[in-house]
């Protein structure tokens, strides 16, 4: 074979080669290839996709039918084969009934259409509610008077994005808590922002409604099949919008409470371990753990920031200087800049180990150490 | 009076001539097509694998939004007026534009806006990254300091809008010749003139919308600030009331230029020229009043959703009208495919899946599937790429002769089609797959299931940005060695007052008007 | 067109949304009439808070819902505590969902009605007096008021904020 010939093949065997290794990562993962939006598992995204599907055929039909009508004058009436063109250039009735017909059409969507639409609105009478709230860029969880809340970010970590460390299977797709909601039950979500417009997707479960600061949406979801269900946040919120999905588990009812009643078991440990006291070495481990789940993403995993845009760990007057000002820019944030107010979203064992870590890493080596308790006592002003 | 064009770069620089500005606009819009491409490859090629390869996420949002200004203003919207200034004048009879100093500064201030936005890119902070779109307060509280220029760069544009659509409309309506009554204006000038309101009704709504974020970034208002009694979702409104006519003021003389092409290779008259005027007049008017079908996920009252989903469901109506009027102009002519027939057709076929796409967008409860993902790109590249872009390539395939003199090569042209054909197809088409399976627009990366498309949709894109180099190659070679044409008439089945003239077109045309029957 | 957008635009859309509550905007301090309760029915009314982007004081609603009777005035508070080392001002901006029940829902007297400042670990109870509509609806049974609070220390530094209702 010549070369470039060879060359030519290798070219276009080369994508065939990739999709062939990728394919063995998701050879159980059925939805590779994937051409159609899901059925999905809620009687809302059912009654949505079959509007989808409705509509969609209605256009293939018309298609098929215009286009025939068109591919058969091109072949019939070439110039080429002979063709003398006709002159006529109007007739009324033909006009009339292709303007009566697709209105005619157009109500027949309608009708479907809006039962479907009433049916995405209606979020009454549901059985439990639960706040979400979109930040750049992860989103918080609050189930509402059971005192139960908590941040769900992204797990997936720099070294698969940046291409040093091979994709996982839900690369993009993991968080570090997903929401947990019981199945067979009418769950209704309100949905604001924290800061940018967010949106919260979940195509299986047919979710979807704008996050918006200042306001709060309210949609609704009514799962009939336990699993997970992976989503996405769709609207453009800056660097991380591509980095902040949506990640439900659904439960059985049974199932549910118990998790519920774990939860609170588990806020009140974590109130208790704000008491005590860590060591250097135990603070800078969780410390690495929350600042690459939680800072990096601004602040970089190399504390390098990006200049003009997120400052430096390395060497600064805060991460060097008066820890009680360190502190207070962790829990309270800065107003005015994207530096968001962290006490609210993190508990006080993760604050002391992120300011621990940050004061004695990338060769800051500060030697201070900061405990849970430091930050309670902050956040009660003392 | 009656010399020739000056000489040097004064000529450029000062001309009134409508034909200078016309050329100018168009090499503008190419170059610009060319800049807003560089931008959609850096896309393609980084969404060509998933993970980070070539950019980081800040910056790939720069190109998004980037891609999508100067595309939208500064290619296809330049393009078009280009067309305009070309052919209007000759369309009609008259001698040059009404107002040929104010169309030479509609076009200069340009540039000016352009380079201005492209040097955004390398400032402290970058340039917008807040897509096209630019809603508050990711383009206010959280713009990079580059959004002044962002701002100004957008007003600049609006104003040349503005004075270039009074210009044409004072041109339309005073200028034609005696026995040209409005029902007797070929198509391309009817789908101008009421572009041209339609512009001047939202051009100035955009203006403010800037306007308001202009002062709530600088002089702390709170337009679009909750904390300060204000409300993000407003800007929605004023945007989309601006940007819905925006994209039928991107198609309407694209409308016009098919209702050229066809007839002439077809050989037979426009079918329907009375409804195709009053489905144009409807098209704009239902423009007005269905901006909120692109907030359907806002948090909109039921009753606003189903007002806004039949309200844009009826533009099907004369939309579909006006494709069946095109096929039947094509049935029962004799057809010929030259290059510019070629664009015409595709444009028909993928222009109506754009609209089929659109129909489907606009059902509001499906819209909670397709709402802010790859679907909706799939729709709006099929409606404006294959639908404005094919059409206004297929303009100057057509038109070209007239313009130099010269005839370009139909073998270059054809596999150029081709090209651009199945490059545009393999982008885009597997985009639908893309939005449908869940992936959200305006990714800088994405989970593993997409790859597969995005990789396919890289390649094409690859290839539909090859072909715009052939089209480039094309129409200089034709420009400077072209095979010369001296017909009046090119094309064997074309009607008009420009085919009338000389070829190439005199520098002034009609300066005595003609009389139309 | 641009003096429409700029001036009349902004101002009509507020008025639309109040008149009509679209979008959850509530409106200004209610004076209630005696037209008395409807015991006919109760109303679950439940209370949300978020604090807007770097905004850290404590803030949340004291009870996370009540029952009520239409037409019956309610009182509930909320706590806000300023646990920062900076003296500063909030904003707290109401909204209703559904949507269609603000223009039911009245605010006789309500902390959002005014700026709140707040001394440095300074912390306070807010209290908010409503009245749900007899004619609310019947089909509405839950009725959901968040507040977002808002830091505006500097604005007001600036003079340049003006006064809500």
């Amino acid at each position: 074979m010549s070369r470039r010939a060879r060359m030519l093949f290798a070219l276009l065997l080369a994508p065939a080669m990739f999709l062939a290794t990728f394919g063995k990562a998701l050879a159980d993962d059925a939805q590779r290839w994937a051409v159609n939006m899901p059925k999905g598992v809620t009687p809302v995204s059912n009654a949505i996709y079959d509007i989808h599907m409705i509509i969609f055929w209605i256009c293939v039909v018309i298609a098929v039918g215009v286009f025939g009508v068109m591919f058969y004058s091109m072949y019939a009436h070439r110039k080429s084969k002979g063709a003398v063109a006709a002159n006529f250039h109007e007739n009324t009735t033909a006009e009339i009934v292709w303007t009566v017909i697709p209105a005619v059409l157009l109500i027949v969507m309608a009708i479907p259409a809006t039962s479907a639409l009433l049916q995405v609105y209606d979020a009454s009478e549901a059985e439990m509610d639960i706040k979400v709230t979109g930040y750049q860029w992860k989103w918080q969880y609050e189930y509402l008077g059971q005192d139960v809340s908590f941040m769900s970010e992204l797990t997936t970590p720099e070294s698969e994005i940046y291409n040093t460390a091979p994709k996982s299977q839900y690369y993009v797709r993991e968080v570090s808590e997903p929401l947990v909601i019981p199945a067979n039950t009418k769950v209704r979500f309100l949905i604001t922002s924290k800061d940018v417009i967010h949106s919260w997707w979940l195509p299986d479960l047919g979710v979807k409604k704008d996050a918006i600061p200042g306001l709060v949406n309210e949609t609704w979801a009514y799962v009939n099949e336990p699993g997970i269900y992976r989503g996405a946040c769709t609207e453009l919120c800056g660097q991380g919008h591509a980095f902040m999905p949506v990640v439900v588990n659904v439960l059985e009812k049974e199932a549910y409470n118990s998790w519920l009643a774990e939860k609170k078991e588990a806020a009140a440990a974590v109130r208790e371990l704000s008491k005590k006291t860590f060591t250097l070495d135990e603070l800078m481990a969780q410390g690495k753990e929350a600042y690459d789940r939680s800072c990096a993403a601004c602040h970089q995993v190399n504390g390098q920031g990006i200049a003009g845009v997120f400052p430096s760990m390395i060497g600064g007057a805060i991460t060097t200087g008066d820890i009680t000002s360190h502190i207070d820019i962790v829990v309270n944030g800065k107003a005015g800049t994207a530096m968001q107010a962290f006490g609210g979203q993190l508990s006080e064992v993760d604050i002391a180990a992120i300011v621990t870590y940050e004061r004695n890493a990338w060769g800051n080596n500060t030697g201070d150490v900061v405990q849970p308790i430091d930050i309670l006592k902050h956040k009660q002003g003392q | 009076m009656a010399h020739g064009p000056a000489k040097g770069i004064g000529r450029w620089l000062f001309t009134t001539n409508h034909k200078d500005i016309g050329t100018m606009y168009l090499w503008f819009s190419f170059a610009m097509f060319l800049l807003g491409g560089f931008f959609a490859m850096v896309i393609r090629a980084e969404l060509f694998q998933p993970g980070m390869q070539l950019v980081k996420p800040e910056f790939f949002n720069q190109m998004t939004t980037m891609h999508g200004l100067v595309m939208v203003f500064g290619a296809i919207m330049p393009v078009f007026v280009g067309l305009a200034n070309w052919m209007t004048p000759m369309m009609i009879g008259a001698p040059d534009m009404a107002l040929p100093r104010m169309n030479n500064l509609s076009f200069w201030i340009l540039p000016f806006a352009f380079l201005m936005l492209t040097s955004t890119l390398f400032m402290d902070g970058g340039g917008p990254n807040f897509g096209w779109t630019f809603y508050a307060p990711l383009s206010t509280t959280y713009a990079p300091d580059s959004v002044n220029f962002f701002i100004f760069a957008i007003h600049i544009m609006g104003a040349s809008s503005i004075m270039g659509s009074i210009n044409i409309i004072a041109t339309v309506l005073n200028m034609r010749a005696p026995g040209m009554t409005l029902m007797k204006m070929p198509m391309f000038v009817w789908t101008w003139l009421i572009t041209a309101f339609l512009l001047i009704a939202v051009m100035p709504v955009l203006a403010g919308a800037v306007t308001m974020m202009l002062m709530d970034i600088n002089f702390g208002t709170s337009f679009f600030n909750a904390a300060g009694g204000g409300d993000p979702v407003l800007f929605q409104h004023v945007f989309w009331f601006f940007g819905h006519p925006e994209v039928y003021i991107i198609i309407l003389p694209a409308f016009g230029v098919i209702s050229h092409i066809i007839p002439t290779f077809s050989r037979k008259p426009l079918f329907g020229y009375s409804s195709m005027v009053y489905a144009t007049a409807s098209i704009a008017f239902l423009s007005f009043i269905v901006w909120a079908h692109h907030m359907f996920l806002v948090g909109m009252p039921v009753g606003g959703q189903l007002y806004f989903m039949y309200a844009t469901m009826l533009i099907a109506v004369p939309t579909a009208a006006k494709v069946f009027n095109w096929i039947s102009t094509m049935f029962r002519g004799s057809l010929s495919y030259e290059t510019p027939m070629l664009f015409a057709i595709a444009f028909v076929i993928l222009f109506t899946i754009g609209g089929f796409t659109g129909l489907m967008l606009a059902i509001a409860p499906a819209d909670v599937q397709y709402h802010d993902t790859y679907f909706v790109v799939a729709h709006f590249h099929y409606v404006m790429v294959a639908g404005s872009l094919f059409s206004a390539t297929a303009a100057v395939y057509y038109w070209l002769p007239k313009w130099c003199g010269r005839m370009y090569n139909e073998t270059m042209g054809k596999v150029q089609f081709w090209i651009s054909f199945i490059g545009f197809n393999v982008t885009f088409f597997p985009q639908h797959f893309l939005g449908l399976a869940g992936m959200p627009r305006r990714y800088a990366d994405y989970a593993l299931q997409f790859s597969d498309w995005n990789m396919i949709s890289s390649i094409g894109a690859f290839i539909y940005g090859a072909a715009q180099l052939l089209f480039l190659f094309n129409v200089v070679r034709t420009i400077r060695s072209g095979k010369p044409v001296s017909e009046p008439k090119t094309w064997e089945g074309a009607e008009g007052l420009e085919w009338t003239v000389a070829t190439p077109a005199p520098y002034h045309t009609f300066s005595t008007a003609p009389v139309v029957k | 067109m641009f003096l429409f957008a700029l001036f009349v635009m902004p101002p009509l859309y507020d008025m639309f949304c109040e008149v009509t509550g679209i979008g959850g905007k509530t409106s200004g301090p209610y004076v209630a009439s005696e037209a008395g309760i409807d015991t006919s029915r109760t109303v679950k009314v439940q209370f949300v808070a978020t604090n807007n982007a770097a905004m850290s004081w404590q803030f949340s609603p004291k009870v996370y819902e009540v029952v009520v009777h239409p037409g019956e005035a309610t009182e509930v508070v909320f706590y806000a505590k300023n646990s920062t080392h900076r003296d500063m001002v909030a904003q707290a901006i109401p909204n209703v969902t559904p949507f269609n029940a603000a223009s039911y829902f009245h605010k006789t007297e309500c902390f959002c009605f005014n700026q709140q400042p707040l001394k440095a670990g300074e912390e306070a109870d807010l209290p908010l007096v409503f009245i749900v509509d007899r004619d609310l609806p019947r089909a509405i049974k839950t009725i959901t008021l968040s507040y977002t609070l808002f830091d505006i220390t500097d604005r007001v530094t600036d003079g340049s904020v003006a006064k809500l209702n």
